[in-house]
């Protein structure tokens, strides 16, 4: 083990005196008094190691010992992940003793003495390859696969495995050898570097399957794929975090990873008080039980904070190898780059724009490119879904992370301040917002053989729409209410009319925040039939009150139970109102 | 200089920058603070046997002979039930002409609760201004800043909402504060009777600008010894966190690190959460709310100050002067609490949320015709409509002057509504309106 001494130390940068051999990202302990203060190798250069430490580094004074881990970050997968609260380096946060968090204590990630009931999927004498699923135990409701070492190399097969029965993580469920006369004993726990991709799978194709969220400005006007990206940038207060909230209690997702990365503690704390009793409206359960949470807020370690998307996305990976579709949500991927920033500047790089490193883009373009849909070795399909936040510095989206991101990502949910601010939320700009999947031939597919040969064009239509209200309402702000034909008044109520029937959506409502997709096949219908109708007006000012009876039908309805008697009301009272213009 | 027995002075300096020196030492610790001749000074970076520190005060006048004395320690504070009533300086020493405070001594800026040890803060802060009770309610364990320009009356709208919180500690530290109004808080606290829950930390603007870097990590300190040991209700209040911001700026600026947004460090952000973030609800009862000021310069919430504080804290109450009513109002467009929702329609009646995103959504509706009357345009007959209700919703709830119960405010709320609009024109849930809406069908 190569060990060393502490010969500087600025902010939470530290240098080191090595006596051996280590390697980039290697995990170094700084050993102060009875704590060890985990960190990171981030360079090399002759006998001196630059690390940047995990915790504070108050107090750290040349001299002090320093031990080499032998290994990257990483790490442990298997049965227990799921309804976990960790930190940004997979501690248990449950399992720290006292209000406070206390420098160099690190919990297991996994529970030792859980007994999980274990059932073997491999036969002896079978050949295995990375990721082969073995067995598999209940974890909550999840059938969570116990799989061979990633880390093989070469020809191993299976020499025996335990039979149906009680299990803790510890103890050997297989033997395998390889064909060099290796063997390995399988315990249901693995360990992985954080950094790599976990890539034992076949294929990665085009995502061809809708994640849905329940957000219709999502799913029916920018929809997000299933193993596809997304990104939601905007200015502070403007919903970015009400938005993924929103997501992770009502997406069609197995399993959610939720990664606060140096934001809020009592966003997290809303989720921890929320999710045990919320219950997932797909599978009837409680949402805790398929949701894990990777929390760093801004208040804990910055370089913890780095660490922490990759950790959540090393565990979404995990859970994708057993062929579940898995959402992961990161709050706020600026705060992670704002990390690298830090310790960048730390180290006394050439500074890219706004300082943040050069080759940012490259490492935003390379964590957006673990997610995506595979095909398993064994021709199961599994999917990471990630949706990020950006919080642009002053809110202006032409700055570097959202720059990057836009490269990376296939979706774009901008949030416009002014909609934020007149309360229409959630705040994403219908004008401004894309999904490149919308143009993808395996989602149109996908979406005919769901909801009809016109789904598309009808969507691209109402967009268009919103597109032509904005210009139409432009114009009147120049040339005044009576300097435009009527049409142009007709036009922007129309598009006022996708906006609060359609675009706009309460997430704390309790039957707005959620629509299932036949709710909304019934509302994009429904809004093209006004907007496709002809209506005359004498003057512009009867424009206005009469589309505003509509909105507010349209509203209530929203509120309402979907197909309930109330709507039903609701319904014959815009259908009353639509009559009163009918034009031959 | 405090007791220096048994320690090693030493008495070489290397090097001297605007705001820190550089000296051989061994064994000193990150963080340490030390005595440099009489100035209070703290171990920023060391590197093998250079050890640099900031001095808080500035090196005007340091020579090379200067006496360090290292103390093995950082900052603390001496925490006991003594501190109440209590007046300090940015260092913790009395500035009231009181004895020092006997008490256990605690490191300032101490570790983060573990996020799974909070409680989700769910009690309402009733302030009886409008602005702040209707729009945007505060809850305990919140942390929000007041954004404003210097020219608005913040600090009094401040101190006015700290008197009503019915907190049981206020703890205020004072950054830049001029004397006036270090005096004027004094004075209101005395008048309020309630000087014996104040405990101050503060720098005025005769003070040394760096020295504030201390203040906001003292007043917490102080602050979680309340809420913690002895399960408080404690309210504190940061003024003016931008002047806390620009000596960051100046110190990081003189250590040769890159900026970045505006001249700010690119730490901003981590060092501002670092100290909003002590905000909390612990399951115990005891609780820490932040109050700060952030002052703008000419509403400008772009520059990297607010903009990263905004960023932080779980929201913003914007000062503006509307100058159809000639008065100062909490701005509902700018202004948010993010707590509110764990709050509204629970701890208040359950038409709050409908009745007050409507009448924000309609006072949005009056600025455009505002615009389009300021273009030159005709206005509708909503337009005008909405003007009127604008002015009054202004004048009768926006004001800062406004004193009422949540109940007497959604009242008012509806009376405005109905008043001026129809029911479809409001947009209120239909149960809702069912059981409020009073004026014409
Ligand atoms: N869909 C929505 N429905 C109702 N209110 C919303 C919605 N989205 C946002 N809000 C309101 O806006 C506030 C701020 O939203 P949120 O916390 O998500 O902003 P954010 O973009 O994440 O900000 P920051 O970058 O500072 O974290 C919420 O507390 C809520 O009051
Ligand atoms: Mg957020």
């Amino acid at each position: 083990m190569t060990t060393g001494k502490v010969t500087g130390v600025t902010a939470n940068l530290i240098t080191v005196e090595v006596d051996g051999p280590i390697s980039q990202n290697e995990i170094a302990y700084v050993k102060m008094g009875d704590e060890r203060l985990m960190s990171e190798v981030i360079r090399i250069n002759g006998n001196t190691a630059f690390v940047q430490c995990f915790e504070s580094t108050r107090g750290v004074r040349t001299g002090l010992a320093v031990e080499f881990a032998g290994a990257m970050l990483e790490v442990e997968l298997g049965p227990g992940l799921l309804s976990k609260n960790y930190d940004g380096l997979q501690n248990d946060l449950d399992k720290k003793e006292g209000l406070f968090l206390k420098r160099g204590e690190y919990t297991s990630p996994l529970d030792d003495e859980k007994i999980y009931e274990f059932t073997p999927l491999a036969s002896p004498g079978e050949s295995i390859q990375p990721g082969h699923w073995l067995g598999e135990v209940k974890e909550n409701w999840v059938n969570h696969k116990i799989m061979a070492p990633f880390t093989l190399k070469g020809d191993w097969k299976l020499d025996s495995i335990v039979e149906k029965g009680n299990h803790t993580i510890r103890d050997t469920i297989a033997v395998i050898s390889s064909s060099d006369g290796e063997t390995k004993d399988v315990t249901m726990t693995q360990r992985w570097p954080v950094k790599v991709p976990l890539k034992a799978y076949r294929e990665k194709p085009r995502p061809f399957r809708l994640m849905e969220t329940g957000y219709r400005i999502i799913d029916t006007f920018n929809p997000l794929a299933e193993g596809g990206t997304g990104f939601i940038p905007g200015p502070f207060g403007c919903g970015k975090t009400v938005v993924q909230h929103a997501v992770s209690k009502n997406a069609s997702a197995d399993i959610i990873i939720m990664a606060a990365c140096g934001e809020r503690a009592n966003e997290v704390v809303e989720i921890f008080t929320e999710f045990p009793e919320l219950i997932d409206p797909r599978t009837g359960r409680k949402l805790y039980e398929r949701t894990t949470i990777i929390c760093n807020t801004s208040n804990m370690p910055v370089a913890a904070r780095e660490a922490s998307v990759y950790t959540a996305m090393t565990i979404g990976e995990y859970y994708r190898q057993m062929g579940l579709s898995v959402l992961l949500l990161a709050d706020s991927t600026s705060r992670w780059a704002q990390a690298l920033r830090e310790m960048s500047n730390r180290l006394e790089e050439l500074p890219g724009p706004d300082a943040f490193p050069m080759d940012l883009s490259a490492i935003i373009a390379n964590f957006y490119a673990r997610a995506g849909v595979v095909y398993l070795n064994n021709g199961e399909t599994g999917a990471v879904t990630f949706l990020g936040t950006v919080s642009p510095a002053g809110g202006n989206l032409k700055e570097p992370v959202t720059e990057s991101t836009k490269k990376a990502a296939q979706c774009f949910y901008a949030l416009s301040q002014k909609r934020a601010d007149s309360k229409r939320y959630p705040a994403i700009d219908p004008q401004e917002s894309y999904s490149k999947y919308l143009e993808s031939p395996e989602i149109q597919a996908f979406l005919t053989e769901r909801s009809g040969e016109n789904w598309v064009e009808d969507v691209l239509s109402l967009k268009n729409r919103m597109l032509r209200g904005k210009e139409a309402q432009d114009q009147i702000s120049i040339l005044g209410d009576d300097g435009v034909p009527i049409e142009y008044h007709i036009n922007f109520w129309k598009s006022e009319v996708i906006d609060a029937a359609l675009i706009q959506q309460d997430a704390f409502d309790p039957i707005d925040r959620f629509a299932s997709v036949e709710r909304q096949e019934y509302g994009l219908k429904t809004v093209k039939d006004i907007c496709d109708r002809v209506f005359n007006f004498d003057t512009f000012e009867d424009v206005a009150p009469y589309f505003k009876k509509m909105i507010n039908s349209l509203k209530q309805m929203n509120f309402c139970e979907f197909g309930s008697g109330q709507f039903k009301e609701f319904e014959s009272e815009l259908k009353i109102t639509l009559n009163e213009k009918e034009v031959a | 200089m405090q007791s220096r027995a048994f320690q090693k002075i030493h008495s070489k300096i290397d090097k001297i920058t605007k705001a820190t020196i550089t000296l051989t030492a061994s064994d000193v610790g990150n963080e340490e603070m030390a005595w440099v001749d009489d100035r209070l000074a703290q171990v920023v970076k060391i590197n093998g046997d250079n050890v640099t520190l900031q001095i808080f005060v500035g090196t005007e006048g340091i020579s090379t002979e200067a006496q360090v004395v290292f103390l093995g320690k950082p900052q603390t504070l001496k925490v006991s039930e003594d501190l109440a009533g209590r007046f300090f300086d940015a260092y913790g020493n009395p500035i009231d002409g009181g004895p020092e405070v006997e008490g256990e001594e605690r490191e300032i800026g101490g570790p983060s609760v573990n996020p799974v040890r909070r409680k989700q803060p769910n009690q309402l802060i009733a302030t009886g201004i409008a602005g702040i009770d209707l729009n945007n309610t505060l809850v305990t364990g919140q942390k929000i800043p007041f954004f404003a320009d210097s020219d608005q009356p913040y600090n009094e709208v401040m101190a006015n909402v700290a008197l009503k919180a019915e907190a049981d500690k206020i703890i205020l530290g004072g950054m830049g504060l001029s004397n006036d109004d270090y005096l004027y808080f004094k004075a209101l606290f005395e008048n309020a009777g309630a000087l014996d829950k104040i405990i101050s930390f503060i720098n005025t603007t005769e003070n040394p600008p760096v020295e504030r870097l201390l203040v906001p990590d003292m007043a917490l300190t102080a602050a979680e010894y309340f809420a913690v040991d002895k399960n408080e209700k404690v309210l504190v209040l940061l003024t003016d966190m931008t002047l806390y911001a620009d000596a960051l700026a100046i110190v990081s600026n003189k250590m040769d690190q890159i900026p970045s947004k505006d001249s700010m460090p690119g730490s901003l952000y981590s060092d501002l959460a670092k100290l909003y973030e002590k905000a909390v609800q612990f399951p115990a009862g005891g609780s820490i709310t932040i109050i700060a000021v952030t002052t703008l310069s000419g509403g400008d919430i772009t520059h990297a100050i607010p903009d990263n504080t905004g960023y932080i804290t779980e929201g913003q109450l914007f000062l503006r002067t509307d100058t159809d009513i000639g008065k100062v109002i909490v701005d509902p467009f700018r202004s948010l609490s993010r707590l509110k929702q764990q709050v509204i329609g629970k701890k208040t009646r359950d038409d709050h949320g409908q009745v007050m995103n409507a009448a924000v959504r309609l006072y949005a509706d009056a600025a455009e015709a505002k615009t389009k009357r300021d273009n030159g345009f005709d206005l509708s007959e909503y337009d005008e409509r909405t003007l009127k209700f604008a002015r009054e919703y202004s004048n009768s709830l926006l004001a800062i002057d406004v004193d009422l119960n949540t109940d007497d405010m959604l009242d008012v709320t509806w009376r405005l509504l109905e008043n001026h609009f129809s029911k479809d024109e409001v947009g209120i849930k239909k149960t809702v309106t069912d059981k409020y809406w009073k004026g014409a069908e």
